[in-house]
């Protein structure tokens, strides 16, 4: 047993000396995400379809707090925008084909965020954070209560929608299909977030989140970086919530206002903000914790109260999240220019032989 | 003999904060390829002048010409992309970057949007990094990350950060602070080849080590230009001696 420990030690040493534990950790999810329909029933694969789309909006509320150091409480207003629009694109115009459904989403999200980025962040001082943090909450509580009180769109009852989302004549229902859908769209979501967070556009991020008045310095036009990643968060966001509505067949006030977007700074922190698979995998704990514990008998009646103490355990007393169990600080963080962090420290030899040699061939 | 041109000029700048007046009319002027010592005791608004320049914060009265344009109302920024930059009095570098990734977002800092997002200059820059942190002495610290280095290395990485970019005017708010002697020395090699590159404005408490590196120097007292000069006519100056000397 003492050997087995020893040896998982070693192995967790060398790649955390590698940096890459991460990789590992996002190609299991993978293979996770591919194969998991093909051993579950239609039942689950809905409730994991449902995970995947709230990952969206974990993922766009990670860009924004964990790389960007913008603490949103309105991800959810953005989430819901997204639902609404479709919700009325497929009731008022009968119009449920994917390739706009999408789209819809991305816009609905971008142009919504833009306007409240214009209003909070790009002001002639940057704004504190907890100005931000009021400012989104309050924007997400005013859009609670403006469409519970719309009758237009459904008022208080929110909008159903009674028909399927559409591929040309084909109708894509709540399953497998509609898995895969979702399930490429998040990857390709994540690729594109993770090429974004890598680049040196994501070093201009990660300096934002430790030093931004240093940033300002340094020639950065610091409140439009922030300002863009808002606005990709967004629409992020809103891609989640059309998606969302279209798989549940209904959006609601509850799926606009604080309770959707408290949620999506739970799902990061429990995960692990500063990466990107973190809040994925606190989705996928929360949801998954939440499902198990109501279908208990035993605890059915207060098992909001369990999950509520396990959070706060979680967030109390890890908190990195549980990705802070296998990852450390400083592979969340990375490296951006071309020498990596496990490089040896030979790098002085290496480049007076370099210049020797230029010296050599003028 | 051609007379340089002056590439900063500060015209009667004063400064408030409530009733206490930092800066009180200060005038200076700092030619080009000059090194320019900003000298005087505690309080007497070497460091408020210097962020006024910066654009830290904005003076009350007066405006500050760089480059013949006035920069009085410009943010840090703009300030920046025109060739002005700041070393913090406190160490100001990204602790949880590595020394090679704290020099490279200070490089690529003019880079539009979508070079960023492409990652395209960074291999562009890698030798001029890697000469930058061989002149600094940081180069086999390039991966370690920025806040495990010491106190001087990081005044070391801060001033390579700022050099690094070519400035036409580089401010250097106490380079020396909390250095060993040694350390100290070295920081005077490593910033004396800088002169042929840009103009430099020192913020020091160590008269001596101020002395050995700048052509000009301004004193401050209370926020007022005690005298102003060469270092030679610094040294000789009475009023400097009776009231600069008495108290430092």
């Amino acid at each position: 047993m003492l050997q087995i420990i020893n040896k998982i030690s070693f192995f967790k040493a060398i790649l955390h000396k590698q940096g890459r534990v991460i990789p590992i950790v996002e190609i299991l999810l993978l293979i996770l995400l591919v194969i998991t329909p093909l051993f579950v029933g239609d039942y689950l694969t809905v409730i994991i379809t449902r995970m995947l789309i709230l990952g969206l909006l974990a993922i766009s509320f990670e860009l924004c707090w964990g790389y960007s150091g913008i603490m949103t409480f309105g991800q959810g207003l953005f989430f819901g925008m997204g639902g609404y629009a479709v919700a009325l694109f497929a009731n008022k115009a009968d119009f449920l084909q994917l390739w706009g459904v999408v789209p819809i989403g991305l816009i609905v999200g971008a142009c919504a965020s833009f306007l409240v980025a214009w209003l909070l962040l790009l002001g002639k001082r940057p704004p504190e954070l907890i100005f931000l943090a009021l400012g989104t909450l309050t924007f997400a509580y005013a859009a609670e209560r403006l469409v519970a009180g719309w009758y237009w769109v459904g008022g208080g009852n929110g909008m159903s929608i009674f028909e399927y989302l559409r591929i040309g004549s084909f109708e894509v229902e709540p399953g497998r299909l509609f898995y895969y859908i979702v399930a490429t769209i998040l990857l390709l979501v994540y690729l594109a977030c993770r090429l974004l967070v890598r680049s040196q556009f994501g070093l201009v991020l990660a300096g934002t989140r430790q030093n931004e008045k240093r940033l300002a310095f340094l020639g950065y036009k610091v409140q439009k970086f922030k300002a863009l990643v808002f606005c990709f968060a967004g629409a992020i966001a809103g891609l989640g919530g059309s998606l969302y509505a279209h798989h549940e067949g209904f959006i609601g006030p509850g799926n606009v206002g604080i309770g959707i977007s408290t949620m999506a700074v739970l799902y990061a922190l429990f995960g692990g903000a500063g990466s990107l698979i973190g809040p994925i995998i606190g989705v996928i704990a929360i949801e998954s914790i939440s499902f198990t514990l109501s279908d208990i008998d035993a605890v059915r009646g207060y098992w909001p109260i369990i999950l509520g103490v396990i959070l706060l355990l979680v967030v109390t007393f890890k908190q990195d999240g549980l990705l802070g169990f296998v990852v450390t600080q400083r592979e969340r963080i990375g490296s951006f220019g071309i020498i990596k962090s496990t490089e040896s420290k030979s790098l002085e030899n290496l480049h007076s032989l370099k210049n020797e040699k230029k010296d050599v061939s003028s | 003999m051609k007379k340089k041109m002056s590439l900063l000029e500060v015209n009667q700048v004063s400064k408030y904060f409530g009733v206490l007046k930092a800066l009180d009319s200060v005038n200076i002027s700092v030619q080009e390829n000059t090194f320019h010592g900003l000298i005087g005791p505690n309080g007497s608004g070497k460091s408020t002048l210097l962020k006024a320049i910066a654009g830290d914060h904005y003076p009350d009265e007066g405006n500050i010409k760089f480059n013949g344009n006035d920069i009085t109302k410009d943010s840090p920024e703009v300030r920046a992309q025109n060739g002005l930059n700041l070393k913090f009095q406190i160490t100001a570098i990204f602790p949880e970057l590595s020394v090679y990734d704290n020099i490279l977002l200070s490089l690529q800092s003019p880079e539009s949007f979508w070079k960023l997002v492409l990652s395209k200059s960074r291999t562009s820059y890698h030798d001029r990094i890697m000469d930058t942190l061989v002149r600094f002495k940081l180069v086999d610290r390039a991966s370690s990350l920025a806040g495990e280095l010491s106190h001087g290395l990081q005044q070391w990485l801060e001033i390579a950060m700022a050099v690094i970019r070519k400035p036409k005017l580089l401010l250097l708010d106490e380079p020396t602070g909390g250095m060993s002697p040694e350390e100290r020395r070295t920081t005077g090699e490593l910033l004396l080849p800088i002169k042929k590159e840009c103009t430099l404005i020192i913020v020091e408490h160590d008269l001596e080590w101020i002395k050995d590196i700048c052509d000009n120097l301004t004193v401050l007292d209370q926020g007022k230009v005690l005298d102003d000069g060469t270092v030679k006519h610094i040294e000789a100056s009475q009023r400097v001696k009776e009231v600069y000397t008495s108290r430092v």
